[in-house]
């Protein structure tokens, strides 16, 4: 990309320097916010009990992530860094008002079922840590992706969660019924536990495969 | 007065905040990896949380009433200041704790167990007395399940994990055993 260019990295600590697309896919893959970075753990757990629930509790921090992003590296020159953190949630409560209003008028139930972690998206570490080490260090248009990629891949593991949970917890995916009559559901998984189980789950699958991949590779034994 | 000893008791151990309804995960799976810091760390949110209770009160009462929709960014520059002034205190009176808790001191502001709690309050449309009992079992219920996550993973460490579970699988699982052991209290009463 030539538009990169014209953006001086002066601000110390900035990330390197990468074509937009590796600012999205990291967000998805090797970055991943909550299987990899383990940031946002509460959502993840909190709302995942439904499919719906999770795609939309995903897209709404998605919206707050792009834009608080983007206005937060727009403003970055003019942002003390003493008062930056304030400065930063004070953008991001402003975006998270109004994706809960646009939500409780648009789709009033799941605005409802989610309740009051719509507002706690403020408080999501997601979105001030990339603020803190992304958006606030770069122009508006990698934040931008980066902002892009971080809430594609908080949409993508937290719907796996929640529709594995929703299919075993209830055996309807989305609303609708997919295991059948004769399936006996899973209570366990649409409750606290289930949410705990699913991601220690996925963590230990994650490990496993680490290590197997360790295990074909033995030029670097530790 | 028995609702209030409700209010308590539900909160901090029906729905515990952690391992019921989720909020404050990051110092759960972050600082539990010694009791002493574990509980440390759910006094000082204590004290926040209580802080919380009231202003989010005082602020429900008096200045939300005419703008509602100023709730959320209300709450969370309350909750911002009120940290810093704990921070400031602990690192005068205790500077070991200060050291110890490092990274998560100031992220108590952004622990969604003391957000969460203003708007728990707020939607449930408790009186200051009500909100206060709230403030305390929230506080006692994440204490004791800071203390208890970290006597387990303190065992933990001297077991012979798999190699596969050494990182967060193990202890998410061991929080999911918490978590359904908590469910025992459910029959005490509903939220």
């Amino acid at each position: 990309m030539t538009a990169s260019t014209t953006e001086t990295p002066t601000t110390p600590g900035a990330p390197a320097e990468a074509p937009l697309w590796t600012d999205v896919w990291h967000g998805i893959a090797d970055n991943n916010p909550v299987l990899v970075q383990m940031l946002g753990l509460c959502p993840a757990m909190a709302v995942s009990n439904s499919l719906a629930n999770g795609l939309a509790m995903g897209l709404a921090t998605t919206f707050v992530l792009a834009c608080s992003s983007v206005l937060v590296s727009v403003a970055r020159k003019g942002i003390p860094a003493e008062v930056r953190l304030t400065v930063y949630i004070l953008i991001i409560a402003t975006f998270v008002t109004v994706a809960d209003l646009a939500l409780a008028a648009t789709l009033p139930e799941i605005s409802k079922a989610l309740g009051p972690f719509v507002p706690l998206i403020v408080v999501n570490c997601i979105i001030l840590g990339r603020a803190e080490a992304f958006a606030g260090k770069v122009g508006p248009k990698r934040a931008l992706a980066d902002a892009i990629g971080m809430g594609v891949g908080f949409t993508l593991a937290l719907s796996t969660i929640s529709a594995v949970r929703e299919l075993l917890g209830s055996g309807s995916l989305l609303g609708f019924d997919v295991l059948g009559p004769r399936f006996e559901p899973w209570v366990v998984m649409v409750m606290p536990p289930g949410g705990f189980l699913m991601l220690g789950i996925i963590f230990l699958w994650m490990g496993w495969q680490m290590e197997r991949k360790r295990a074909r590779t033995p030029a670097v034994v530790a | 007065m028995s609702n209030l000893a409700w209010i308590f008791f539900s909160t901090m151990l029906v729905n515990n905040f952690t391992l019921a309804m989720f909020l404050g995960l990051c110092p759960f799976f972050g600082v539990t990896s010694k009791v002493d810091t574990g509980w440390r760390l759910g006094a000082a949110n204590t004290f926040v949380l209580l802080i919380t209770a009231v202003s989010a009160w005082l602020l429900n009462t008096f200045v939300l009433a005419t703008v509602p929709f100023l709730r959320t960014i209300a709450f969370i520059v309350v909750i911002a200041s009120t940290v810093q002034i704990v921070e400031m205190i602990i690192k005068k009176l205790l500077p070991g704790l200060f050291r110890e808790l490092g990274i998560y001191l100031p992220l108590i502001t952004t622990n969604c167990a003391i957000l969460g709690l203003a708007l728990f309050q707020t939607s449930r449309g408790y009186t200051l007395l009500e909100g206060i009992a709230f403030a305390f079992g929230a506080g006692f219920g994440l204490t004791l399940a800071l203390t208890l996550m970290a006597s387990i993973r303190e065992r933990m460490d001297v077991a012979d994990v798999p190699l596969v579970a050494r990182r967060m699988g193990l202890v998410l699982v061991v929080a999911s055993c918490l978590s359904m052991a908590f469910m025992g209290f459910a029959g005490m009463g509903s939220s």
